[in-house]
């Protein structure tokens, strides 16, 4: 086992080191630029990084995507990163009270609860006081990911009594509980519901306004390439970054 | 024993990789330990939701254990004691769990027993529901410690040899008092080692559980996947939880050794 991680680590190194120098082909040196990002920002920052190396020679943007929590933690253990790009406030405020975070970051999309449903609904699912009716199987985020927390909130506002089978640790979980028609219905953002693509069908429902998701962007204090790292918030935040965000499904915020 | 009259030396330079190998395998316990808030030790883990998580733990993996020693010891003593064709394969198949990744694992219960699945829809046409339900929990950890039990058990019957059961059974007796009298008693340890590595592994089941039977408070939600849900907001309760689960553990191997079953 031992032998096996320090061989992989080994493999891993190796990677790297010809990933530089293949970088680096063009004589100058690379620079990377590191982007922490919230899980569900993976496509819509990958299409974004991709273009961002287009159009700077030289840069190759790495990502690291992950639960908004779990990014803060290790940047305060002290992982290197440039810009940080979270799916709530309640994260970039612990980022910023650690003095991690270069300015004042902006919010920069939004996103809020959809009901997903099978695509043949068949607990006839329309409204989100319909979740509440005794034998739909209703499957939500739990209140300590920040999905449930949206739910939680949802439901103290509308009053709707939800009983969930399950509490699932992420919005994967709950999507795949839909997808396989174990569950009747989840709740799930709006950009989840369309990545999952046909195999889900999403419900609006107004009460959703009770609990909108704001995403911020910031670039880092201990970044080495401030300048960069703000081109990237930049990008983001300009025509090209909320035309990308908007077709996943992301509001404006 | 005879064991201690055949000890002979071992070459010196495998101590240093055994030290490190063990090192590898406890400095990472130590440094959990580290990490305990001791202060406030006896709060993090008594709130409701972790005492429902440890109940629920200690009350799903029994009855796995139990469900791995009905099933998988007529399992190994065909794989052990008889040869047909095919049995290697057999073998191989009944051993599959070992290896897969348990989220692999939960996949395939829930296309079986899910809803929609194989068997599902039967189920439900009979009004059993297996999502959600601690039943499913139940289901995917012997899933996953069945294999455990089927080869230590295994093992065990084929270091004993067939040779006390042929006496016996020349002497007049019949299969089941063979099997009674003689198999069971020889290969005992054995089944004590192999019950307590599936409760032990029954204990730790995360990837198929929460891929097949959900994760809710006092139903499904075992110690393991409130650990990873702890950790979200509360590391210091995930920490402590972690070493409820590590001391569950060793107790469950310590009273093994005791009985000398391992």
């Amino acid at each position: 086992m031992g032998a096996f991680s320090a061989a992989s680590l080994l493999i891993t190194s190796a990677g790297c080191g010809l990933e530089e120098s293949a970088d680096g082909s063009s004589g100058e040196k690379a620079t990377t630029l590191t982007v922490y990002a919230a899980a569900s920002l993976t496509e819509t920052f990958t299409e974004m990084g991709e273009q961002f190396e287009a159009d700077h020679e030289g840069v190759h943007v790495r990502f690291s995507f992950g639960g908004s929590s779990g990014l803060v933690a290790q940047l305060q253990q002290g992982a290197p990163a440039d810009v940080l790009a979270s799916a709530d406030t309640a994260s970039m405020d612990k980022a910023i009270a650690d003095g991690l975070v270069e300015g004042d970051p902006v919010d920069f999309a939004t996103n809020t609860l959809e009901i997903a449903v099978p695509p043949d609904n068949p607990a006839e699912v329309k409204s989100l006081q319909d979740l509440s009716k005794s034998g739909t199987r209703l499957v939500v985020c739990a209140p300590e990911v920040p999905c449930g927390a949206a739910t939680e909130k949802v439901e103290q506002a509308s009053g709707v009594k939800l009983q969930p089978v399950s509490e699932e640790q992420s919005v994967t979980d709950v999507l795949n509980k839909v997808q396989t028609g174990e569950a009747d219905a989840g709740l799930v953002y709006a950009t989840d519901v369309l990545s999952a693509g046909a195999k889900i069908t999403g419900i609006t429902f107004p009460e959703s306004s009770s609990a909108v998701n704001t995403y911020p962007i910031g670039s880092l204090a201990d970044s080495k390439n401030q300048g960069l790292a703000q081109e990237f918030v930049d990008v983001v935040t300009g025509g090209q970054g909320q035309r990308i965000l908007a077709d996943a499904g992301f509001a404006k915020p | 024993m005879s064991r201690a009259s055949r000890q002979v030396g071992l070459p010196t330079w495998l101590f240093a990789p055994a030290a490190v190998g063990a090192l590898f395998v406890v400095l990472p316990l130590a440094a959990m330990l580290a990490r305990v808030e001791w202060s406030d030790f006896v709060g993090l883990i008594s709130s409701e939701s972790s005492i429902d998580a440890l109940l629920l733990s200690l009350r799903t993996s029994s009855i796995s254990t139990l469900l791995c020693v009905v099933f998988g010891v007529p399992m190994a003593m065909v794989l052990g004691r008889t040869t047909f064709r095919g049995q290697q394969v057999a073998r191989s198949l009944v051993l599959l769990p070992l290896v897969l990744p348990p989220v692999v694992g939960g996949i395939a219960l829930l296309y079986t027993f899910g809803r929609r699945g194989l068997l599902g829809h039967s189920f439900e046409v009979l009004g059993i529901q297996v999502a959600f339900s601690t039943a499913a929990v139940v289901m995917a950890q012997t899933f996953v410690a069945l294999p455990f039990l089927v080869v230590s058990l295994e093992g065990a019957l084929r270091s004993a040899g067939g040779r006390y059961e042929a006496v016996a059974s020349t002497l007049g007796a019949r299969p089941t008092t063979v099997f009674r009298r003689v198999t069971l008693p020889l290969v005992l340890p054995g089944l004590l080692s192999g019950a307590v590595l599936s409760f032990a592994r029954s204990l730790g089941e995360f990837g198929a559980t929460i891929t097949f039977a959900g994760s809710l408070q006092g139903v499904t939600r075992t110690l393991p996947l409130e650990i990873y849900l702890q950790r979200e907001t509360d590391s210091d309760a995930a920490v402590a939880l972690s070493l409820v689960l590590v001391i569950v553990a060793v107790v469950v191997i310590g009273l093994a050794r005791v009985r000398g079953a391992i």
